[in-house]
């Protein structure tokens, strides 16, 4: 175990930037997102939950493909470059590491995406335990322990200090790379303040959020229940919910003219919008109900179908702050509970 | 199983992303009836762009208009070349229409699982029955079977479009499949038309007016609704789920199961299809 003194923190920013791009929570105009470090960034490591989740670090919201150029009238495609430079991704909460397996078993499955892999291949996760679990979290549903978070390094605050412990080789070269800023220390502090954190998460409203009804075996079941029907309406189809998503990956390919070419790119889309499955011959799901129904049924069953019983939300929570309608996948995973079939 | 990249032809040692096209080049192009067309597309080196089986599908993309999933006509027999059969019903349709022999489009592939051609169809008798376009992808099938005849039972072809004017591949129906022994050919139009001496009516009906012996696996595309009524009249005529396979459609962008719009149940149409045995299509939400 390290440790570093909070206000000195901008030293080990500095320095981990001197060799990889670093990416951490910044506040601008009164949101905090995870942004490119810079001197003048206002770093806000106290925000329990960036309003979109890190997953653009590895799944950007847009990000080019390929271009189409004409030489001599014939057309030339040229691949976009695949990240290759190491970069570090500082505080990310469990619940959002969590999601990052989740991405990795839709896009490092076979055939795997090279653009996606190639910033796995050089992405260091810094994971941060959460001090101060909102109403809203209900990460513990999914078995994820916001206290002692997975990554390459773990990180905790406790006092006047952030302890660093590097957990894979990519932690430890890492930790190398910012060594003369780091000391060796005790666990203790660790260990009391991950029990302050556990303490929280047994007082959270959502803690026993009962997901027995969800899982593998009801991917058939629930797809039929006549709840749907009332639990949709509410629904604006704003998409909002795909957006802030840790796990949320459906994308589309679009094209760009820039006028000297065609640039094909992909970028985040949301199976809650109209046109989402539309073709020449029709829409396989032309009602609101059903594209509600395709995304929980997704997250809650089909997925965890395809992956050993891995569900495809991590509560983040974020659904539920950020929903306009006041509706939420807590509200589905419910909605189905005991008694209800 | 696709493989996740290609080697690059211009650049040996470079992988390709199976989301990156190759650029093909329009060799031939045969009007088929007033809305379907069927290119053949060559690598530009000549030669095919890559190989398949039948049933699977490829990515074809202009640059600049769009991209979708076509299933590939020609029998991987073929050598030479590939084909695809497009009815125009759309943006990217539209402009596919107006191009020219020698123009280029951008095609991935192949994606997708296949018909059973290798096993479960194989010494098997079998009933082709297709509507419109849907002919489409069992030519590709019908061809695989025709080229290694010793290895599959009788043929009968079921074929039906909305008028005499809409049947795709109508010369090869007419003068290679129905003059190949061991094969029937059956045609049929929705409504009467001058000079059609043919059978006049519905794909469901004409299936259980001529009435098919179950001893056979049975290949089913066309529009949704005749895919529909078609099941109904071969389970009349006796035969199981398990005897019948079809091809499902959906919206696909990535063709690799990750870009979640061909997503029904547990499977991706794209990966996990376009290919389904009825009984498997049972197991699916009803969402198709």
């Amino acid at each position: 175990m390290y440790r570093i003194l909070k206000s000195d923190l901008p030293k080990l920013y500095a320095a981990i930037s001197a060799k990889n791009d670093l990416l951490l929570p910044v506040k601008t105009a009164g949101k905090t997102n995870f942004a490119l470090w810079t001197e003048d960034a206002v770093v806000d490591i106290e925000a329990l939950k960036t309003v979109k989740s890190p997953k653009d670090a590895f799944f950007p919201q847009s990000e080019n493909l390929y271009t189409c150029g004409k030489v001599d009238g014939k057309t030339t495609i040229t691949e976009e470059e695949r990240c290759n430079a190491p970069f570090v991704v500082f505080g990310i909460k469990g619940c959002d590491v969590r999601a990052i397996a989740v991405l990795d078993k839709v896009f490092l499955s076979e055939p795997v995406d090279s653009y996606y892999a190639s910033r796995r291949e050089h992405g260091v996760i810094v994971s941060m335990a959460c001090n101060r679990p909102e109403t809203s979290c209900f990460c513990g549903a999914f078995g994820i322990d916001c206290a002692q978070p997975e990554g390459d390094v773990v990180t905790w605050q406790a006092g006047e200090y952030l302890y660093w412990q590097p957990m894979t080789e990519k932690g430890e070269v890492l930790t190398q790379q910012v060594a003369e800023f780091l000391s060796a220390c005790e666990d203790a502090p660790v260990n009391e303040a991950m029990e302050q954190i556990r303490a929280i998460c047994n007082k959270l409203p959502l803690k026993d959020l009962d997901l027995s009804a969800w899982g593998a075996e009801a991917a058939q079941k629930n797809f039929d229940s006549p709840i749907w029907e009332q639990l949709y309406k509410p629904c604006l189809a704003c998409g909002t919910c795909t957006f802030v998503c840790p796990t949320c990956q459906c994308y589309d390919i679009k094209d760009y003219n820039t006028g000297n070419g065609v640039q094909r790119y992909r970028c985040w889309d949301s199976c809650m919008y109209s046109d989402f499955t539309m073709m020449a011959h029709g829409n396989n799901r032309n009602s609101q109900m059903q594209r509600f129904r395709q995304r929980f049924m997704h997250k809650l069953a089909y997925f965890p179908a395809n992956n050993d019983g891995m569900f495809s939300c991590v509560g983040c929570g974020r659904c539920v702050d950020s929903c306009p309608a006041h509706l939420n996948i807590v509200k589905v995973i419910k909605a189905f509970g005991k008694g209800e079939k | 199983m696709q493989e996740a990249m290609h080697e690059c032809k211009c650049n040996p040692g470079f992988m390709r992303d199976t989301l990156v096209p190759q650029v093909g080049i329009i060799t031939d192009i045969r009007q088929e009836t007033p809305d379907v067309k069927t290119f053949r597309v060559n690598a530009p080196e000549g030669g095919k762009l890559f190989e398949h089986m039948p049933g699977q599908c490829a990515m074809v993309c202009v640059p600049g208009v769009s991209e979708a999933m076509f299933s590939i006509t020609s029998s991987p027999t073929n050598k030479e070349y590939q084909e695809f059969s497009i009815k125009r019903c759309g943006d990217l349709t539209d402009c596919l229409h107006s191009l020219q022999i020698g123009d280029e489009v951008l095609v991935r592939g192949p994606y997708g699982n296949h018909f059973p051609v290798e096993t479960e169809l194989k010494g098997k008798n079998l009933l082709f029955i297709a509507g419109g376009i849907g002919l489409a992808p069992l030519r590709s099938v019908i061809n695989y079977v025709l080229d290694n005849r010793e290895n599959y039972g009788t043929v009968d072809i079921l074929y039906g479009s909305r008028s005499a004017d809409d049947l795709v591949r109508r010369d090869e129906l007419e003068n290679v499949w129905a003059k190949t022994p061991g094969v029937n050919v059956y045609m049929t139009i929705d409504r009467p038309q001058e000079g059609w001496d043919g059978h006049v009516g519905f794909v469901p009906a004409y299936l259980e007016e001529v009435g098919f012996d179950t001893n056979k696996v049975a290949l089913l595309c066309g529009p949704p609704i005749m895919i529909k009524f078609c099941l109904q009249a071969l389970e009349k005529l006796g035969f199981s789920k398990e005897q019948v396979y079809t091809t499902l459609e959906l919206r696909m962008k990535c063709g690799v199961g990750k870009c979640g719009r061909c997503n029904i149940g547990t499977k991706y149409v794209c990966k996990d299809g376009p290919v389904f045995r009825f009984d498997q299509v049972d197991e699916l939400p009803n969402e198709y």
